[in-house]
């Protein structure tokens, strides 16, 4: 890919004042899609007393704009400003090739609270199209504007927005005989980073619990690798397993009582688990002198999909979680497929593939196997979707660098999220959050 | 190779971190450092000097095993097998080992960075595995030896060339720990 003539757009998210990972985190746009929608988001209206506390349009046009579908109308080429769906005149939006109008006003309510009030119109033929009002919390302004983001996003595409997410991942910096690792949080476009975790050695594998809680790791700060899970709002950490040997790959099930995990024991022999978090029963699921590993659940909880190297090199296979369950293979295209993960809907896998001697992000047809290729690294890898389904979070390594990139399901959207020092890696895509 | 000063960091970044529970010790014994080491010290005969013995904490990596020997077994790409010229590493370090008994050792698998990562920490494992059994086979007692697979976590050599992978795909024996 034409890397110049795809860059259609460069921006700088987040400028915190609060940066513990010191590191700044840049999304650029590599590849955009030529039909993105372009849509007007005029600033808010303020009723109240003083500057108004938060920019909700500037958080929505970033948003629109870094999600690669959309082409928000630069804000000083705004030919008008108005504040509600009746004030909009769509012959003038038309005459800029506007589609759509978004519009509202930003209210300080008798309570301390404040109202976001926000209307969508069509320009086609002035519909409204959306019409809502939102009591917020001072300090819930940026979420409550990345919901809007998801409202818009829904309404125009018929897709739930994945904006008011969040991701973790893991953050290395320094030189090989002294790294520091970081298991880090954020909101989804990089901003509001927080350290979950440190440790001078590896953390691997982060994964979300399904109520976006809790994260399931792995740390080798006790000597050996053990799986933890973290309670986010309070940073209390339990160990969940360390056994003798490998212990890895932590995947909730989707109701969030049980754990799959990737166990050596003592003999060596890497197979797939299943643990019941409140007994701490274990289940062996896999029994193959293969390496059996990185499990994920299938979205109805019967089923797992996960990496063996039984037929040789690595290929994704899928078993059922229930007593004497037989393994089907899933993947057959090309010598190494690992690291599946499902798409919410439970129709594609990720993988990672070896794509004529690059390791590439494909997405494979889980019921046919046909698989396409996505990403055009050298070195992709960690795959994980959107809460959504509509974009894929992964890990690049750019001139001997680990970033993050997202690429969108059907591979026509490309972007890269840097950090300004030090490395980022494996990163997880929350699900929804209330 | 941690040192003392890294592991005050752990702790202290475990505090920092607001754990509300402490990681539990680790089964399998493998957080012992100095209990058999004074063994390797022991002097060999008149006038010889005996085994350096390794301060609590120090890297072990550089001493405590057999002397002039070498401790890194390097593999080949997505292999486990065990070359034919560390037939004699091998047998060195099982010997002294069956010497030693008291000694303990880490036996931690290594891969080069690519491909994705757990299924590199299960290969690590396998090839730390294939040479815990080699020790085993020539002498080396189970309890004696404590795998750890790093995957490609811990590369020895910066750098996403064939000679930085080549140095990256090993299995070090590191005495003390």
């Amino acid at each position: 890919m034409n890397f110049r003539r795809a860059l259609i757009a460069l921006l700088v998210v987040g400028l915190l004042p609060f940066n513990p990972a010191g590191a700044q985190l840049t999304v650029q746009i590599l590849k955009g899609m030529a039909e993105s929608v372009p849509i007007a988001i005029v600033p808010l209206a303020w009723d109240g007393a003083g500057p108004p506390p938060y920019d909700v349009a500037a958080t929505v046009h970033a948003d629109l704009e870094r999600s690669g579908r959309f082409r928000p109308l630069a804000r000083a080429q705004l030919v008008d400003q108005p504040h509600a769906a009746s004030e909009v005149d769509v012959a003038d939006w038309r005459m800029l090739k506007i589609d759509y109008v978004l519009v509202g006003r930003l209210s300080a309510l008798p309570d301390g609270r404040y109202e976001i009030r926000y209307e969508l119109v069509s320009v086609a033929n002035g519909e409204r199209l959306l019409g809502t009002a939102v009591p917020v919390d001072p300090k819930a302004l940026k979420r409550a504007s990345h919901r809007v983001s998801d409202a818009v996003y829904e309404r125009i595409l018929g897709v739930r927005g994945a904006f008011a997410t969040r991701i973790a991942y893991v953050a290395v910096e320094g030189p090989v005989n002294k790294r520091s690792y970081r298991l880090i949080v954020s909101d989804a476009d990089g901003a509001n980073e927080r350290i979950v975790f440190g440790s001078p050695d590896p953390i691997m594998s982060p994964a979300w619990s399904p109520d976006g809680r809790s994260l399931a790791y792995v740390s080798f700060h006790s000597g050996l690798s053990a799986v933890y899970v973290q309670t986010l709002a309070t940073g209390a950490q339990v160990q969940v397993s360390a056994k003798s040997g490998i212990n890895g790959a932590p995947a909730f099930s989707p109701d969030g009582s049980q754990m799959a995990l990737a166990l050596s024991r003592r003999d060596g022999n890497v197979d797939v688990y299943v643990l019941t978090l409140a007994s701490q029963e274990l289940k062996r699921i896999t029994d193959d002198p293969s390496i059996d590993t990185e499990p994920a659940w299938a979205p109805d909880g019967r089923s797992l999909y996960f990496t063996s190297d039984r037929a040789g090199g690595p290929q994704v296979y899928q078993v059922g979680v229930e007593p004497g369950a037989r393994a089907r293979r899933v993947t057959f295209e090309g010598g190494y497929n690992a690291r599946p993960r499902p798409s919410p809907d439970g129709r594609q896998l990720a993988v990672v593939t070896l794509d004529r001697g690059a390791y590439r992000i494909a997405v494979v047809d889980a019921k046919q196997g046909g698989l396409q290729v996505l990403s055009n690294g050298q070195q992709d890898e960690s795959p994980s979707f959107a809460p959504n389904g509509a974009d894929i979070l992964y890990t690049s390594r750019v001139s001997g660098r680990d970033m993050l990139a997202i690429v969108s399901s059907d591979g026509r959207i490309q972007q890269q999220v840097a950090a300004s020092a030090g490395e980022l890696r494996e990163a997880a895509w929350s699900p929804f959050l209330n | 190779m941690r040192s003392l000063p890294v592991l005050t960091i752990v702790i202290g970044v475990l505090v920092l971190a607001g754990c509300g529970k402490k990681p539990t010790t680790v089964p399998d014994g493998a957080a012992s450092t100095a209990s058999g080491e004074s063994e390797t010290g022991t002097a060999t005969g008149e006038g010889q000097v005996g085994e350096g013995r390794e301060l609590p904490g120090a890297s072990g990596a550089a001493g405590g095993g057999p002397s002039g020997v070498a401790n890194v077994i390097y593999f080949d790409f997505d292999r486990s097998d065990i070359r034919p010229e560390y037939a004699s590493l091998i047998n060195s370090h099982a010997k002294f080992l069956a010497g030693s008994s008291g000694v303990k050792i880490r036996v931690e698998g290594h891969t080069d960075e690519r491909g994705s990562r757990e299924y590199n920490i299960a290969l690590a494992e396998r090839r730390a595995q294939a040479v815990r059994r080699a020790l085993m086979l020539q002498g080396a007692g189970d309890a004696q030896l404590t795998t750890v697979s790093y995957g490609e976590e811990r590369p020895s050599t910066a750098g996403s060339d064939e000679s930085a992978y080549e140095k990256n795909r090993r299995v070090e024996l590191v005495y003390g720990r």
